[in-house]
């Protein structure tokens, strides 16, 4: 596909298919000149290795509409991503001031409504808006913190060229393959850590726990009790719950687990039951709360809402932060940014068009062929069409949704995305990459893990690096200064 | 603790015993069809009923076959005492309960799983066999090992080793309880050919032919019996595990500082290993005896369900 040989590639830099091999870019210099030096079927055997390791662990995730089976790896590859302080400096200040917005905007949307009655954003958006909940308004959570625990997906395009994909302020996955990822590296390549100084990623759960507890509510125990809410060993990152449960000394708790007693929380435990300070929920806001959302859902805890409300409990994230990531509200988050923070946008938005305006709507469809269009409330990777790698007939196929619902799609250029090599049997592969830095707010800073999780296409000239359709990942490196 | 996460280390426990004793009723079965072609359907016949598989077994296949029966005990995903069955079951409770298993504990019983779901996807050939249930036992080992050697001696570990000493009480029982008729004392029949087949049988069934011998010499039938149900220093005996069980249940207790029942029912059924005498068991009769037990042994399960708030 002719969107890989005008890539930049992060570890050879801008390419150039009549080009011979360039020099490495500065941050990968030290590392290429050990990866050149070290024996290649000892890589293949490395990679190996780590395959191995991984299914012992049982670092796998479930598919969802598939059986037992389908208990899978992820794809590791052990060319990591490295990223230059410098670099990482000037993300990580544009990433705060986005989160610093992303959490005002919240707060906003669910008291006074600065921000529409100003005209920055259409009213609408919001009042139909699914992952507006009307709960929610008027509601302080404790610590004034919303989302507690930040995704922001990012992907770059040149050496100074970084746009915001997504936000994800609900709750977003992936952290436990940062942490997994950075120790199979540690025991696969000591030596290669002792000539490439690299920041430490290792102490996320530590700073989950003190993130969370520091927005425990004014009735929590001194030791705040942090409990993490699974849907069950089913669900596809059941792994990760455990994961972060075991790392940060939390209980791992489920919906049957857990009753409302006393205006507390309390989970069920051999000596009786004991309230909860923090709940860690890893399941959506539709599941949380039978009496207040979907009836059906055992997933939950029925009455948890109004212990929240009443201020008995922490939940991270917060009911309705939703709102934030949603991919419409997206496409307004430089206003949001300039509107809270009275700064400029440091990181870029990519440009999107908004089909549920008209004039939008003809552009894309007369443009589908080299856009990418999203569902408006999508995620994982499902229902998006990739125009440049879609056949005409998915293509025609797609416009008739577009036509029927447009309000539910929006769509952005296509971009070159850029690349880092994967390791294959015949040598360095350039594949495509995004980057998934997770951020933890809380009521007196903001911490941002060094690097994050680095997604990665497998398929030569696939822009798709979601897991549940093929993708994989990398250790990511954030050199020290 | 969570009740839940303590309902799961205990089951993940139990059923990891259950897979390492049916591999090894396979493995007496095994021996005897080598050696005695003749006995072989009787004794398939009661190492399935051993099991508790019997009538699920002849409904599913209508005869009595060694083949039918092992893979039956083996690899059969619909028989919960399977090896196959069990090893799944016992590692998806250590999923559940993953944050309270140390990562060598978690490893080795996902590793025995991910092997043995490897190792019985195709039916085991005959000379296979002794290695696939060797490979049982040796993974089982490994576990149980990383248990012993990572593990804090806390509640997480009381309620383990109560889930394993429950099964395997169960177990011996069980073995007991299919062949009660051949431990019976009846003088014609001793020293007779079928009556040493019978104990091998047993003995091998809880792997303790050669420490019997070694303890006590003469093989009898009193002399087996009394040794699985009586002998504190052999670790499948009835007395042994209760020995364990009042231990960790007393544990529990003192860490909880609330009185259980279920304590109180260990305590008394282990008295009975410490007073009472096979002749006392022999005079109420080996199978009443053992009927009873196996029931009483169901509810001080129960019983620690109930005190523990495994479920809702």
């Amino acid at each position: 596909m002719a969107v890989s040989a005008r890539s930049f590639d992060e570890m050879l830099g801008q390419r150039d298919a009549a080009a011979a091999p360039s020099a490495p870019t500065p941050p990968y210099e030290e590392y290429s000149r050990w990866f050149d030096a070290v024996d290649q079927a000892l890589l293949e055997q490395k990679a190996a290795d780590c395959e191995r390791f991984f299914r012992r662990t049982g670092i796998t995730f479930n598919v969802y509409g598939q059986t037992e089976a389908a208990e899978r790896l992820i794809p590791f590859d052990i060319i990591p991503r490295i990223i230059a302080a410098s670099e990482w400096r000037r993300l990580t200040r544009g990433i705060e001031q986005r989160v610093r917005a992303i959490n005002a905007f919240i707060y906003d949307i669910y008291h006074r409504q600065e921000i529409l009655r100003a005209g920055r954003i259409p009213k609408r958006l919001i009042a139909a808006n699914d992952a507006f909940l009307p709960t929610m308004i008027g509601v302080d959570p404790p610590g004034g913190v919303y989302t507690h625990i930040v995704g922001v997906d990012i992907v770059r395009t040149g050496p100074d060229d970084f746009y915001v994909l997504e936000d994800n302020a609900r709750t977003p996955s992936g952290v436990s393959y940062v942490l997994e990822n950075r120790e199979t590296m540690l025991q696969m390549f000591p030596e290669l850590f002792a000539r490439v100084r690299v920041r430490e990623v290792g102490d996320y759960p530590v700073n989950l726990r003190r993130s969370l507890s520091a927005c425990a509510p004014a009735s929590a125990h001194h030791r705040a009790v942090v409990a993490v809410l699974t849907p069950g060993i089913f669900n596809s990152a059941y792994f990760e719950h455990a994961f972060l449960a075991d790392q940060m000394g939390a209980e791992l708790v489920e919906g049957s687990d857990l009753r409302v007693a006393d205006g507390r929380v309390a989970m069920r435990t051999t000596q009786g039951f004991k309230p909860i300070d923090v709940l860690y929920r890893r399941v959506d806001d539709d599941y949380l709360d039978p009496l207040s959302f979907r009836p059906e859902s055992t997933l939950g805890v029925p009455g948890v809402m109004d212990i929240y409300r009443a201020g008995g409990i922490t939940i991270a994230n917060a009911p309705g932060a939703g709102i934030a990531d949603d991919k419409a509200i997206y496409s307004y988050m430089p206003e949001i940014v300039e509107f809270y923070t009275g700064e400029k946008a440091i990181l870029k938005n990519v440009p999107t068009w908004r089909c549920a305006e008209p004039d939008a709507l003809a552009y894309v469809l007369d443009n589908l062929a080299e856009l990418v269009v999203k569902e408006v409330h999508g995620s994982g990777g499902y229902g998006m069409l990739v125009g440049p790698t879609s056949s005409a007939a998915e293509i025609e196929d797609f416009a008739q949704k577009l036509k029927t619902r447009p309000d539910n799609y929006i769509a952005q250029p296509t971009l070159a995305l850029s690349t880092v090599p994967i390791f294959t049997k015949s040598g360095l592969a350039p594949r495509h990459v995004d980057l998934r830095p997770f951020v933890l707010v809380s009521p007196d800073r903001i911490d941002i893990t060094p690097g994050g999780l680095t997604r990665v296409a497998m398929k030569e000239g696939s822009l798709v690096v979601n897991s549940s359709q093929g993708g994989g990942t990398k250790d990511t490196w954030v050199l020290e200064e | 603790m969570l009740g839940r996460t303590a309902g799961g280390l205990f089951w993940m426990f139990r059923y990891l015993e259950r897979a390492e004793n049916t591999a090894r009723l396979i493995d007496a079965g095994h021996r005897i069809a080598l050696t005695r072609a003749s006995a072989a359907e009787d004794e398939w016949r009661s190492i399935a009923a051993t099991a508790g598989v019997l009538d699920a077994f002849i409904a599913m296949h209508g005869e009595m076959s060694g083949s039918g029966v092992t893979d039956y005990l083996l690899a059969e995903p619909s028989n919960p005492s399977s090896v196959y069955a069990s090893i799944k079951a016992a590692r998806d409770n250590a999923r559940l309960v993953r944050t309270a298993l140390t990562r060598e504990v978690w490893e080795a019983m996902n590793e025995a799983y991910l092997l043995l779901k490897d190792a019985l996807a195709e039916p085991t050939l005959r000379s296979d066999l002794p290695e696939t249930l060797s490979l049982v036992r040796h993974l089982a080992a490994q576990v149980r090992g990383a248990f012993y050697g990572t593990m804090l001696r806390n509640d997480i570990y009381s309620f383990c080793q109560a889930g394993a000493m429950i099964e395997r009480a169960d177990n011996t029982a069980r073995i007991l309880d299919v062949k009660y008729y051949v431990l019976l004392p009846s003088p014609a029949l001793v020293g007779s050919r079928a009556d040493n087949v019978q104990w091998d049988m047993i003995l091998r069934a809880v792997s303790a032919q050669r420490s019997y011998r070694w303890l006590n010499g003469d093989v009898s039938s009193f002399g087996i019996a009394e040794f699985l149900i009586f002998d504190c220093r052999m670790p499948r005996s009835l007395a042994f595990c209760y020995d364990d069980l009042v231990t960790n249940l007393r544990r529990l207790e003192n860490e909880y500082a609330i009185p259980a029942p279920s304590t109180a029912l260990a305590v008394e059924a282990d008295r009975q290993f410490n007073t009472e005498t096979m002749e006392a068991v022999f005079s109420e009769g080996l199978h009443e005896f053992l009927v009873r037990f196996i029931a009483e042994n169901g509810a001080l399960a129960s019983a620690i369900e109930n005190d523990y708030r495994f479920y809702e």
